[in-house]
């Protein structure tokens, strides 16, 4: 039964990973990602490694992959132009010769558990007890680290996505209405400095009836 | 099943990623094909913890993981980013880092 369940789970892993590099629109690559994990998980499962697996189906195909969805959807597929003749003949060049490589490196391998099964099952054996005391124990601070880098992760996504209202053009109703909130006469730094002489006389030529607009909304594209 | 099936399904998923980075054009894409190269590495590696009978392979496939995942946030932000200023999304025509 085993085996069985090992080349159907291998075949829809390898269809998931040959359809994510094949396919033109960037929305079917990520189903077939979804595809590839998922029986990357069954395989998991075959190699007794529960939690790893739960993790993969719930953190992999449940989250990050919603996160793709939503950024293909933001960004749109656009049509894809195919690579340029150089890359497109050699990389799949180097792929073959990498394959070979590690097929090579296999099958001369000294490792004699290769052609074993493994070694003998011990109940407990990957469960999320035995994963949570090891991080607990022996690799807590590897565990402390991966959170931080979480972290820093997210700020710096926040960071790198957000809008920028420096980078906008110059806008010349923001002035009126900085004006208007701040009268001649009440002592700022810029009439002391002179500048504000110049700037009396155009706002009340506009007059002070200029009408507070709310804050602008829907500058983004 | 022996634990080298394993191996050579890993191998092969690699090989793919690498390919599929080597080619593509869109960087979506390219960070699709950069998660098949680490899950065909989280999977040698649950194989190896499965031939020698201890977790800590599981551990370091748990942490590889939770990089991917951080990657995968911040390459999506530039994404973001990089559309929200008109610029194509095109790796080929992104060049201006190009010494």
């Amino acid at each position: 039964m085993t085996p069985v369940i090992f080349f159907i789970a291998a075949i829809f892993a390898l269809a998931g990973a040959i359809g994510v590099v094949v396919l033109r629109n960037p929305f079917y690559s990520v189903l077939a990602l979804v595809v590839h994990l998922i029986a990357l998980a069954a395989l998991f499962l075959l190699l007794r490694a529960e939690f790893v697996a739960a993790a993969q189906v719930v953190v992999y195909a449940g989250a990050v992959m919603v996160l793709y969805v939503f950024v293909v959807a933001y960004v749109g597929s656009g049509e894809e132009l195919a690579a340029g003749t150089a890359l497109r003949i050699l990389g799949p060049l180097f792929a073959l010769a990498l394959a070979i490589e590690l097929c090579i490196a296999m099958l001369g391998s000294a490792l004699k558990g290769i052609s074993s099964k493994g070694a003998p099952y011990v109940p407990g054996f990957g469960t999320a007890k035995q994963i949570g005391t090891l991080f607990l124990t022996k690799y807590l601070f590897p565990f402390e680290l991966a959170s931080l880098l979480l972290l820093v992760a997210a700020i710096g996504a926040v960071v790198l996505a957000r809008r920028r209202r420096g980078l906008e053009e110059h806008d010349e109703g923001l002035e009126r209405r900085l004006e208007r909130l701040r009268p001649a006469g009440t002592g700022t730094m810029a009439e002391a400095a002179g500048v504000r002489k110049t700037l009396v006389p155009a706002a009340e030529e506009i007059g002070h009836d200029v009408e507070v607009v709310g804050p602008r909304s829907g500058s983004d594209g | 099943m022996a634990i080298g099936w394993y191996l050579v399904v890993s191998a092969l998923i690699f090989c793919i990623g690498a390919a599929g980075v080597l080619t593509r054009r869109n960087p979506l894409v390219i960070l699709l094909c950069l998660e098949l190269m680490l899950n065909a590495a989280n999977l040698a590696l649950i194989a190896f913890s499965r031939m020698w009978g201890g977790a800590d392979g599981q551990i370091f496939a748990l942490i590889v993981m939770v990089v991917a995942a951080c990657e995968v946030v911040v390459g999506l932000g530039l994404i973001v980013s990089i559309f929200r200023r008109n610029l194509p999304i095109d790796v080929d025509q992104l060049s201006e880092l190009n010494g």
